[in-house]
C-alpha cells in the first residue's frame, strides 16, 4: 500500500510563532487593502443596474466606455465576461436618479442607447439585466453576520458539549480567523462579493470547523491514552497521526474545487476562488491556530479536572525538535501487507 | 450469508429502492399556453421530479416589498398578504408553467416566473393595482335564455360540438350525480349544442359550472366575437377564481353578473374575519365609507333576495352570497358552518380591493435561459472531472477499498438528488456547486475510516477486527464534523436567503446522505468482502 506521511514526526507547533507572523502579515496586506480599494461589491450590495450583452464582433473595451461616458453613466464598470465578445457593464444608480424600477429603466436604457452608438444597432445582444435595490444585499450583509454569530455560538455549545469548553474557544478562534483572513483574501483579489461568495465564506466557515474538529477528536483520544506526556507532546502527536488523512482529503476537496475553478464557467468563478483559498486556510488554522491558541488557552487557564492539571504543564521535557511519539515507534509492527 | 449482511442488504435495496422511486419521471400538471387560443390550460407532462431553480432556467426573478416612500405603512405583513393575494388572482396571465408566488419574511414578495422574457410586462401584471366590485348575478336568466341563440350561432359558423355523447344540454346539478343529470337532460334536448352542452346548471341562478378540462375550450368560445355579441346587453360573463369538486370530477364556475357594479373597492373601508357568537358561524364583517353606505343601502334595497358577486380583477371570489336586507356602511357575509379560514380568505379579497397594496420592486433579475444552460453545462463538465479527479486518487491510494468507497459514492449521488426530490427542493447554481464540493467532504468520511483501519492493522489487529475499530474509532471524528457542519447549515438555512438557503439544503441532504453511504453501506461492502473470502491475509487498502 501506498503510504504518504505515516509515522510522520514533525514539530508543528513549534513553528506557531512564524505562523503567526505569517497570517498577521496577510491580515495586515488584507486590511490595506480593505482600507484603501474596500470590497468589490457586486451589485445585489450596492444596487444599480448591470446588463450583460454579446456583440456580434469584437469591440475595444474604450469604445464602449466613451459612449457611456457620453450617455452619461460615467464611472461604470465594463467587464469581459467570459469570452471576447461577451461583456458585463455594471453601473449604479446616479445619485439623482430614483432608486428601484424608474431609475433602473433609465439605467438600462443608457446602455441599449451607448450599445447603439458604439457598436451599431443589431449587432449586440442583451443576454441579462438584473436591477436591484440596494436593500436585499445590505439586508444579507446583516444576516450573514448574525448568522456567522449564531453558528459560533452554537459550535460553542456544541464543542463544550462533545468535548471541553477550551476546546470550542480555540475552534472559533481559528473559524474566525478563516473568515477575516478569506475576506483579506476576496479583497486582496478583487472578487466580486455577490451572495453566492458570501455562501462560499459561510461554507469555508463550516469546512476550517470539520477539519479542526478531526484532529481534536484526535487530541481528546490521546490525552485519555498517554497521561505522561504534556498537551504540546500530544498536539503534535495528533497533527502527525491525523496528517495522512489531512493530505488525502484536502486533496480530493482541492481537486473539486480546483476544476470547478477552472471549468466551472465564468459564473461560479469568485465561489470557486473563495472556496479553494477556504480550503487551504481552513487546513492551516486547524494545525497552526487553533492547536495553539488550545496550548495557549490551557496555559493561562490550566484545566481543574486531573487530565487537565496533568496534560497541561508547561514546557515539554524532551526536546521539541523531537516529540517522542512513543506508541508508534514501541509498537510491534505487523509484516507490511502489499499488493 | 451472514444475517447480518443480508439485513444491512435489504436496508441498502430498501434505500436505494425508494431513492428510485422518488426519481422515476412521472406525469406532472403544468399550465401552459395554449397556441390556438392564448390562454392558459392545463396538461400533463412526463419529466423528472427535480425542479430547476430560476438561475438554471431561465425566466424572471421579482422581489416586491410595500412602499413606505410615501409614508409608513402599518401593518405591512397585512399589505403583502393582500398584495399576494391580488398577485396569485393574476397567476394565469404570467404565462409560465410554474410560477412562483411566496411571501419571504414578513414583508416582502417573490415572484419567479421561469422561461418569462419581458420583465416590462411582468412588472405591469404584478404592479397594476386590484380591482374589487360586487355585482348581480344572473338573475332573470337572460343568459339561459340566449343559449340556445349562441348555440345557432356558433354552428352557423361551423364549430362543431365536440363527440357525438357529449353530455348536452342545460343540466341540473343535485349533488355529485352529473353523469345521470346529463343523460337525462341529453333525452329532453336531441340536438346538442356547442355551448350549451359544456354548461352545467349551478345552484345559484347565474352560476353554471364547466368541467374543469373544458375551461380552456369554453373560454376561448366565449370570448369569440360572435358569441360577445350575442350575450345579453347588460350582462357579463366571469369566472370563479378556482377549480371546485362536486362529486368526483373539478368544476369551474362560470357567473353571468350584471355588467354594471353596485359597488367598488374605493368604498370599502374595512374587512375582516370573525366567529358570529350566537350562531357560531364563520362571519366576515365589512365597512363601507359614507358615499359607498348611500349607495350600497339603495342597491341593496332593490335587490333583497339576489345574490351578489365579489369580483376581484375579473375573477368571482367564493360562491356569492344572497343579499337578506337593505345594507348600509356595516354589513356582513354569513359563510354558516364553513371554516374560519375561508373568511379570513374573502376579507382579505375584501381588503386586497380596498387597500391596494403599493408595491416597489426591490430586486429584478432577468435571466436568459442561454445564461443558465452554458452555467449547468459548464457546472456539469467541472463536476465529471471533479469525480473523475476523487475516483483517481481514491483508488490509487486505497485500491480495492478505494474502489468500494467509489461505489458507494455513486449511492451517495443517487441519495442526494432522491432527497431533493423527495423534500421538493429547488437544484439552483450556488446548489449544484455545492453537490459538486460535498462529494469531496463525503470522500473524507472513507478517508478517516481508512486511515483508522490502516492504523489498527500497523498495530498489529487481525483484518476483521482491524476493519471493525476502524469503523468504530473514525466514528467519533465523523460524527462531531458532520453534526457541527450540518448545524452550521442550518443556521444558514434558517438566517439567509435565497441562494444561500440553496447552498444550506443541498449540503445539508449531502451530508446526510455520505453519512448513509460512507459508513452504513461501505461496511457492508467490507463485510462482504470479507466473508466471502475468510481466508485473506492482507487487506487491499
Amino acid at each position: 500500500m501506498i503510504r504518504l506521511f505515516a509515522n510522520a514526526n514533525y514539530d508543528f507547533i513549534k513553528w506557531r510563532r512564524v505562523a503567526f507572523s505569517l497570517t498577521g502579515g496577510i491580515m495586515l496586506i488584507g486590511a490595506i487593502f480593505l482600507a484603501t480599494r474596500g470590497l468589490n461589491y457586486s451589485i445585489e450590495f450596492t444596487g444599480g443596474t448591470s446588463v450583460q450583452f454579446e456583440v456580434a464582433h469584437r469591440v475595444e473595451t474604450g469604445k464602449i466606455r466613451a459612449a457611456l461616458d457620453q450617455v452619461g453613466l460615467r464611472g461604470a464598470d465594463i467587464y469581459n465576461f467570459g469570452s471576447d465578445t461577451s461583456y458585463q457593464v455594471r453601473a449604479r444608480l446616479g445619485a439623482n436618479a430614483s432608486e428601484g424600477d424608474a431609475g433602473t429603466q433609465a439605467v438600462a436604457d443608457s446602455v441599449a442607447r451607448a450599445l447603439d452608438q458604439s457598436v451599431g444597432q443589431g449587432q449586440y445582444q442583451i443576454a441579462q439585466r438584473q436591477s436591484v435595490g440596494p436593500k436585499v444585499g445590505r439586508e444579507l450583509q446583516g444576516k450573514a453576520l448574525l448568522a456567522i454569530l449564531v453558528s459560533f455560538l452554537v459550535t460553542l455549545i456544541y464543542l463544550a458539549v462533545r468535548f471541553e469548553w477550551r476546546f470550542g474557544l480555540a475552534a472559533v478562534v481559528a473559524t474566525a480567523h478563516d473568515i477575516v483572513a478569506t475576506i483579506a483574501f476576496i479583497s486582496v483579489m478583487h472578487l466580486e462579493v455577490s451572495l453566492v461568495v458570501v455562501g462560499a465564506v459561510l461554507t469555508v466557515v463550516g469546512y476550517s470547523l470539520n477539519d479542526t474538529i478531526i484532529i481534536f477528536d484526535r487530541v481528546r483520544e490521546n490525552l485519555r491514552k498517554y497521561r505522561r506526556q504534556n498537551l504540546y507532546e500530544i498536539l503534535n502527536l495528533s497533527i502527525n497521526e491525523t496528517l495522512p488523512r489531512s493530505v488525502l482529503t484536502h486533496g480530493t476537496t482541492i481537486a473539486t474545487t480546483l476544476s470547478l475553478l477552472i471549468l466551472g464557467g465564468e459564473v461560479i468563478r469568485p465561489f470557486a476562488w473563495v472556496m479553494s483559498f477556504g480550503i487551504f486556510t481552513g487546513t492551516f488554522s486547524s494545525i497552526y491556530i487553533a492547536a495553539p491558541v488550545l496550548l495557549w488557552i490551557e496555559k493561562r487557564w490550566p484545566g481543574e479536572d486531573a487530565r487537565g492539571a496533568r496534560a497541561f504543564g508547561s514546557r515539554p521535557a524532551t526536546t521539541p525538535s523531537a516529540p517522542a511519539a512513543p506508541a508508534m515507534s514501541s509498537q510491534p509492527r505487523t509484516p507490511q501487507p502489499t499488493r | 450469508m451472514d444475517k447480518r449482511i443480508r439485513n444491512r442488504l435489504w436496508i441498502i435495496v430498501g434505500l436505494v429502492g425508494l431513492s428510485v422511486g422518488s426519481l422515476v419521471p412521472r406525469n406532472t400538471k403544468q399550465r401552459v399556453i395554449d397556441r390556438e387560443t392564448g390562454r392558459m390550460k392545463d396538461t400533463t407532462v412526463r419529466r423528472l421530479p427535480i425542479n430547476l431553480g430560476l438561475d438554471l432556467q431561465g425566466g424572471i426573478h421579482l422581489a416586491l416589498e410595500v412602499d413606505q416612500s410615501k409614508g409608513p405603512v402599518p401593518d405591512c405583513a397585512d399589505a403583502i398578504q393582500r398584495a399576494e393575494k391580488v398577485v396569485r388572482t393574476r397567476i394565469d396571465e404570467f404565462g409560465t408553467t410554474e410560477p412562483v408566488v411566496q411571501i419571504q419574511g414578513r414583508c416582502r414578495l417573490i415572484v419567479e416566473l421561469a422561461g418569462e422574457k419581458d420583465p416590462a410586462r411582468a412588472k405591469s401584471i404584478v404592479q397594476r393595482t386590484a380591482f374589487l366590485e360586487f355585482r348581480i348575478t344572473d338573475m332573470k336568466g337572460l343568459f339561459k335564455d340566449a343559449l340556445p341563440q349562441i348555440d345557432a350561432g356558433l354552428r352557423k359558423a361551423g364549430v362543431k360540438a365536440r363527440g357525438a355523447n357529449a353530455p348536452s344540454a342545460v343540466a341540473q346539478l343535485f349533488g355529485g350525480d352529473t353523469t345521470k343529470a346529463a343523460r337525462d337532460s341529453a333525452a329532453e334536448a336531441n340536438t346538442p349544442g356547442v355551448l350549451s352542452s359544456l354548461l352545467f346548471q349551478g345552484q345559484l341562478p347565474g352560476e353554471f359550472l364547466v368541467p374543469e378540462e373544458q375551461w380552456p375550450l369554453v373560454d376561448s368560445l366565449m370570448n369569440r366575437p360572435d358569441v360577445t355579441s350575442l350575450i345579453p346587453r347588460g350582462m357579463e360573463l366571469r369566472w370563479g377564481a378556482q377549480s371546485e369538486s362536486r362529486g368526483a370530477r373539478a368544476y369551474r364556475a362560470l357567473y353571468a353578473v350584471e355588467a354594471r357594479p353596485i359597488i367598488t373597492g374605493e368604498e370599502l373601508v374595512k374587512a375582516s374575519a370573525r366567529r358570529d357568537p350566537v350562531t357560531n358561524g364563520s362571519v366576515v364583517t365589512f365597512q363601507l365609507s359614507h358615499r359607498g353606505a348611500r349607495k350600497f343601502s339603495d342597491e341593496t334595497a332593490r335587490h333583497i333576495g339576489d345574490y351578489m358577486a365579489i369580483i376581484l380583477d375579473g375573477r368571482v371570489q367564493g360562491q356569492p352570497p344572497v343579499i337578506r336586507s337593505q345594507i348600509g356602511a356595516n354589513g356582513q357575509i354569513e359563510l354558516g358552518s364553513k371554516p374560519l379560514q375561508e373568511a379570513s380568505d374573502l376579507a382579505l379579497v375584501l381588503r386586497a380591493g380596498a387597500l391596494p397594496a403599493p408595491l416597489t420592486i426591490v430586486d429584478e433579475r432577468a435571466i436568459s435561459a442561454t445564461l443558465g444552460a452554458d452555467s449547468i453545462h459548464d457546472a456539469v463538465i467541472a463536476g465529471v472531472v471533479g469525480v473523475v479527479l476523487v475516483i483517481v486518487i481514491m483508488v490509487g491510494y486505497y485500491r480495492m477499498s478505494g474502489a468500494l468507497a467509489v461505489a458507494a459514492l455513486t449511492l451517495y449521488c443517487l441519495f442526494t438528488l432522491a432527497g431533493l426530490a423527495m423534500f421538493g427542493f429547488t437544484l439552483t447554481l450556488p446548489g449544484l456547486a455545492g453537490f459538486v464540493l460535498s462529494i469531496g467532504i463525503a470522500v473524507d468520511a472513507n478517508v478517516l475510516i481508512f486511515e483508522r483501519i490502516r492504523e489498527e492493522l500497523v498495530h498489529g489487529k487481525s483484518l476483521r477486527l482491524a476493519v471493525d475499530d476502524g469503523f468504530l474509532h473514525a466514528m467519533n471524528a465523523i460524527v462531531d464534523s458532520n453534526v457541527s457542519t450540518i448545524l452550521t447549515a442550518l443556521i444558514l438555512y434558517a438566517v439567509g436567503t435565497g441562494p444561500v438557503q440553496g447552498f444550506a439544503i443541498t449540503l445539508i441532504i449531502g451530508i446526510v446522505a455520505s453519512m448513509i453511504s460512507a459508513i452504513f453501506v461501505v461496511k457492508t461492502l467490507f463485510l462482504m468482502w470479507l466473508n466471502r473470502r475468510p481466508d485473506m491475509v492482507t487487506l487491499s487498502i
